[in-house]
């Protein structure tokens, strides 16, 4: 029996277990869409193309399965670009599907024409032009295969319209032939000598980054930090690798990271870095980036390897693999002068918690964050969005839970937030979803709210308005001279935006309506949204300014370096 | 330093595209760019000369294996190899000159392959040391035009090629 590509595509689909895209329809997917009913995948219509992308790779960091997203040639596929971007650079499996003009009018300029695969080249990890219905379920078959496998990543598949109603026969090839694609593992000598210096360390520490996630390590890592007694501290994206409440836990490292956690890497001798690549924010200034420790990098991508950080030992492999070997090789042992060493510099950055202030008037953003963790009990994924909220969020909320928070790092995508929260949500749907945004990003994509009501999910929604693009009026602060150019924002009321939505929408200008209006907002079975009006020029602190060791950070004490 | 890198990649529509582009994108200076079959259907070779220390080229040949066109990379730049490059020359010269140009280009064990009333083509194999120096002798006589290939290299002795030097981690 002949079938067309429409029928081809979903056929692939329904064979990769795919149960849920995110999209919208347009003239070169037409054929696409109607034959989609006949399949048993659930259709989410976002309202701009970002949101497909960014709620497919939510939904794909919630599952681990790949996220699917879908849209039309032209605009359709541009709009894509920025949501692909986010997956690409925080390794997330995401597959995007578009249309492309018929084959015969490619190159010709044609109505919504664009050469996308060309504009995703730098951003996908491999993406297909296709132009023959044969070919498309190997491009299928290999695009999820490449989207899952090592380090995840985005593949696009462009398919010309006119393949979508040719016809042929089907068949679904079960493997596939990618002779470049490869999967290195190191030789055992390297965990060895990894173990060995791990081993011999006084000040051990391990630095967990998204891999750790990616490739579900939780267990591993705990027990490897436990059986050895090493502290972990983690990536923004590693945050929820290991239980933050855990004794060993540090916390988050880099240019927001409290002080014990960049003091404790600067003062390690061995430091195992897992499934991170050393991104800048991570680092502060590369050069002078933990002076005293000989680090072991172990990711599953080789070129991380010496990319920024030279290693003393390299491990290439899932994250999951190597620490379990490294679990049979590490011995028991103990390090309480290290530790006791680690609990003072934990004082010393009470000393810089907000949360030992009393205050009145606007909430203070981190005691916001810390009061969703309360109503939540700490069992939410939170989805966060870019800037001071996320940062807030990763500083403030206790996320005890593996991979409970869900965030852009890499490509730090404003916007983020409120379109992935409904992958997040679909791929959850019996846990409680909440999304941290700031005024500023929650305006760039606004308009999935309707696709939340339309879907029926239960996100809540809070909004930490203080009424700036605030990490960048923050920068002007402290790097400017207060010079707040193009940082100021008029926005609407949210409240009032969410009810015309139909969600229930609330305003917070009093620390004391926190916690009621939290608790309102939860008990209410559907969405909800709650916009806390907080200090308009409060700080992430600490902070490390650009190219500054991690050791030398502006704390909110001192208002110094210190 | 300038570095050889020959890479196996699968014989693609859009693989020259990918690897330009993964130059681009990852700001690498690429300075030559050799494609052509190689001796198994379906696959290409391609050899290029890239400026950079040796971390630098450490990075292009990971980046280069993480293209899923890309099936090996090997660096020959320390190896034992053949490296040749193909130009074609133009050079003006008049009926008289004709002789001497002729012998220049016999010296250099080139040859002409085209005359015309007031210019010679020559095709000249070798290093490009070697091309640079015939170059650098016909430029008196007026040099109209010049195409070359850029490098192509082959590592010597009887193994076909030497093992890919980033395929296992160190």
């Amino acid at each position: 029996m002949k079938l067309t590509g429409a029928q081809i595509l979903w056929e692939c689909l329904v064979r990769e277990g795919v149960e849920v895209i995110f999209g919208i329809g347009g003239g070169a997917v037409i054929h696409l869409f109607d034959a989609l009913p006949q399949y048993p995948i659930r259709f989410v219509l976002v309202r701009h193309e970002q949101a497909a992308a960014h709620a497919a790779d939510g939904y794909a960091r919630a599952t681990g399965k790949v996220g699917v997203c879908i849209a039309t040639s032209g605009p359709g596929a541009t709009n894509l670009v920025t949501g692909i971007a986010t997956a690409y650079m925080d390794s997330s499996p995401v597959v995007a599907i578009t249309g492309q003009v018929p084959t015969p009018v490619i190159g010709t300029d044609a109505f919504q024409e664009t050469d996308i695969t060309g504009i995703t080249l730098p951003i996908t990890k491999h993406n297909y032009l296709v132009t023959r219905v044969e070919d498309l379920p190997r491009v299928v078959k290999e695009a999820f295969h490449i989207a899952r496998t090592g380090r995840p990543g985005p593949v696009l598949i462009d398919i010309a319209k006119d393949v979508q109603f040719q016809e042929t026969g089907f068949s679904y090839p079960d493997q596939v032939h990618l002779p470049g694609l490869r999967l290195d593992f190191s030789d055992d000598e390297n965990v060895q000598a990894a173990a060995d210096l791990l081993r011999q360390a006084r000040k051990p520490l391990i630095l967990a980054g998204h891999g750790v996630i990616l490739s579900g390590a939780g267990r591993e890592l705990r027990a490897l930090a436990e059986r050895a007694q090493i502290p972990v501290a983690t990536t923004l994206l590693g945050i929820s690798a290991f239980p933050e409440s855990h004794p060993l836990s540090l916390g988050m490292a880099g240019m927001h990271g409290f002080y014990h956690v960049n003091q404790a890497i600067q003062e390690a001798d061995v430091l195992l870095a897992v499934g991170m690549r050393f991104d800048d924010r991570v680092t502060g200034s590369p050069s002078r980036f933990a002076p005293n420790a000989q680090i072991i990098h172990a990711d599953i991508d080789q070129a991380e390897i010496g990319k920024n950080i030279r290693p003393a030992i390299a491990i290439v492999g899932d994250a999951r693999e190597v620490l379990s070997k490294l679990l049979q090789l590490v011995p028991p042992a103990t390090h309480p002068e290290w530790l006791a060493q680690i609990g003072q510099w934990r004082e010393e950055s009470e000393t810089d918690n907000p949360l030992n202030e009393n205050h009145d008037g606007h909430p203070l953003p981190q005691y916001v964050v810390r009061q969703i963790w309360e109503v939540t009990q700490g069992n939410a994924t939170i989805v966060s969005d870019v800037g001071q909220n996320q940062m807030w969020e990763a500083q403030y909320y206790i996320h005890d839970r593996f991979n409970s928070l869900i965030s852009s790092g890499g490509l730090g995508t404003m916007g983020f937030a409120l379109p992935a929260s409904i992958g997040v949500q679909i791929g959850r749907p019996h846990e409680t979803v909440w999304v941290v945004a700031g005024d500023g990003g929650f305006q760039m994509t606004i308009q999935e709210l309707a696709t939340v009501v339309q879907e029926n999910l239960p996100v809540k929604m809070a909004i930490l308005n203080n009424g700036f693009l605030g990490m960048v009026r923050q920068w002007q602060e402290l790097f400017f001279n207060r010079h707040y150019s193009g940082t100021r924002l008029l926005g609407p009321d949210f409240a009032r935006v969410a009810e015309a939505y139909g969600i229930p929408g609330f305003t917070v200008r009093e620390k004391d309506q926190v916690t009621p209006i939290l608790r309102r907002a939860m008990e209410i079975p559907g969405p909800a949204l709650i916009d806390f009006h907080i200090h308009s020029e409060e700080n992430v602190y600490p902070m490390v300014a650009p190219g500054r060791a991690i050791s030398e950070m502006i704390r909110r004490n001192s208002y110094q370096t210190v | 330093m300038r570095h050889t890198l020959v890479a196996m990649v699968e014989d693609q529509p859009g693989v020259l595209n990918r690897i330009a582009s993964l130059f681009r994108k990852r700001n690498y200076n690429i300075e030559s760019l050799a494609v052509g079959h190689s001796e198994t259907p379906g696959i290409s070779r391609m050899t290029f000369v890239v400026e950079g220390d040796d971390r630098v080229i450490e990075q292009v040949q990971k980046q280069l294996y993480k293209l899923v066109n890309v099936i090996e990379v090997w660096d020959v730049t320390r190896m034992p190899a053949v490296v040749r490059e193909l130009a074609l020359v133009r050079v003006g010269c008049p009926p008289e000159q004709r002789g001497e140009v002729t012998e220049l280009v016999h010296l250099f064990r080139a040859r002409v392959v085209d005359v015309a009333p007031d210019s010679l083509i020559v095709e000249i194999t070798g290093t490009e040391d070697k091309v640079d120096a015939l170059l650098g002798l016909l430029k008196p006589y007026g040099i109209q035009e010049v195409i070359r290939t850029g490098r192509v290299a082959m590592v010597r002795g009887n193994h076909r090629s030497s093992e890919p030097t980033v395929s296992s981690p160190q």
